[in-house]
């Protein structure tokens, strides 16, 4: 298979451990175990952290339904079927495969339903019933510093969004290099991580996420999502997390 | 004497100026064009619901969107702000797409009982059974086609008239398909958009597509085929 020899090719750019690691493994089970062995599921649907009644009516339990029930379902097990036939995708973590299988612009077969899969779950845990109103402490005072004001980045994020040609995502994403928050927009499935950055939040503006709701008004579905729906709970979460790997203050350094 | 000469000149030149002014003033703008049949004369292959949105908001705001581009760019191609005129390519590309695909496909479809799903008769039917073997292959191609493009766009059956041929092939979001080659003509054009079939079909895009035939007018693709490869 075409992709196959493609990935065996990848052994020396890809520094990451969990390769040779993974690859030992193999070889451990190859002596014996591999005409017996039946596959197991790598990756498992998540649910999300609300009833799927818990977005009314913002999102209704109907969309939910389709959305995360059938959708997200599918491209779980759709990667799952296209895993069982590669042996060197096996054992990554799901970040390392949408990276690894988005191939630097020249995405693998399965890049599209990992990277799905990354960008629904996190989607559903960037909303929380009760959600909207605004971000406190620090998150405030880092979006408050990049973007001037919330209001001014709560006008960027939902021109962003409308402004999207066809399928695709809008994010709040941490950027590495520059150290600052950004709202970027995707196509179809890509995703950020791709590029070294952190995402904050994501929305999903392919027409699926609102037609059942909202039919054609994509401002209506943008709008609810910022006052009804955003988490800025997950949101702060993530920034803090997100500070392990990106220094966004000024160092303290101690004179003697 | 020197000042005099100088001053008509100049006033000529005045003169000229407002003509060209004038005469590139004229914006032609761009009207939803009406359907040959009832919202839901196409049911059940694609219910009432859909085509009503799909014409009157989908259609309609790529038009509106179109209008204000166009306004837009010759608003800096009179200033002569390159860096406008640049920029705005791709809302033209989009928004104007987005009418001409659609102004395309509204006479793809038609009513069963004015012959939509009717097999294609005359010199196109016997191109499709020459380049595909039979109408079902082809068939069975564009839906191929069609289910595996990801995100949002068109597939089509168009005519490459260089290379006298049909020709199946996608195009991404509202790219015409004159974006794929210079000679390819439009025979038939299937939306895949999740706007064209998600109320009725959700996620089940294959559904759509093969319900879809029912319903296309293979007379109108007929004709632009006879009449392009005159």
């Amino acid at each position: 298979m075409a992709c196959h020899l493609l990935l065996t090719d990848f052994t020396l750019p890809l520094k990451s451990p969990k390769l040779s690691h993974s690859r030992q493994q193999r070889k451990g089970r190859s002596n014996g175990s591999r005409k017996v062995s039946t596959t197991v599921a790598y990756y498992g649907l998540k649910t999300p952290p609300y009833n799927l009644d818990g977005l009314e009516p913002y999102m209704s339990k109907r969309a939910l339904e389709v959305h995360w029930g059938v959708r997200h379902r599918g491209f779980v097990e759709d990667l799952n079927r296209q895993l069982r036939k590669s042996d060197i995708l096996y054992g990554y973590t799901m970040d390392e495969l949408v990276k690894t299988t988005f191939n630097n612009g020249n995405p693998l077969p399965e890049f599209n339903n990992v990277a799905e899969a990354w960008n629904h779950d996190f989607f559903w845990e960037s909303m929380q019933p009760g959600g909207g109103d605004m971000p406190k402490l620090g998150l405030l005072g880092q979006i408050e510093k990049d973007f001037g004001s919330f209001t001014n980045f709560r006008e960027k994020f939902v021109e962003t969004a409308l402004s999207l040609f066809g399928s695709g995502w809008v994010w709040l994403v941490l950027k590495r290099q520059d150290k600052r928050l950004a709202v970027v927009k995707t196509s179809n499935s890509i995703n950020p991580i791709v590029w070294e950055g952190i995402p904050i939040l994501n929305l999903d503006m392919w027409e699926h996420a609102y037609y059942l709701d909202y039919k054609n008004d994509k401002a209506k579905y943008v709008s609810m999502f910022m006052n009804h729906l955003v988490s800025w709970n997950a949101a702060t979460v993530r920034l803090a997390c997100a500070e392990a790997f990106v220094n966004l203050g000024e160092p303290k350094i101690l004179i003697a | 004497m020197a000042i005099l000469s100088l001053a008509t000149r100049k006033t000529l030149t005045l003169g000229l100026n407002s003509t060209r002014l004038t005469q590139s003033c004229a914006l032609r703008t761009f009207s939803l064009p009406e359907l040959p049949y009832d919202y839901g004369a196409l049911e059940p292959a694609i219910s009432g619901e859909i085509m009503q949105l799909h014409h009157q908001k989908h259609h309609q705001t790529y038009i509106s969107n179109y209008n204000k581009a166009l306004e837009q760019l010759h608003e800096a191609i009179q200033k002569g702000d390159s860096s406008t005129v640049a920029k705005l390519q791709s809302a033209i590309k989009f928004n104007g797409g987005g009418h001409i695909n659609h102004s395309i496909f509204w006479q793809n479809l038609a009513p069963i009982r004015e012959g939509g799903g009717e097999p294609p008769k005359g010199s196109l039917g016997w191109a499709i059974d020459t380049n595909f073997g039979s109408l079902e292959s082809l068939i069975q191609k564009i839906n191929a086609e069609g289910a595996a493009l990801q995100g949002s766009g068109w597939v089509w059956l168009g005519l490459d008239k260089e290379l006298k041929q049909l020709v199946i092939e996608t195009t991404a979001n509202q790219d015409p398909l004159v974006t794929k080659g210079a000679h390819l003509v439009p025979l038939l054009g299937i939306d895949v958009w999740e706007h064209a079939y998600y109320l009725q079909y959700k996620n089940v895009r294959p559904d759509y597509l093969k319900n879809i035939w029912k319903v296309i007018n293979w007379k109108y693709a007929n004709g632009v085929y006879e009449k392009e490869s005159a």
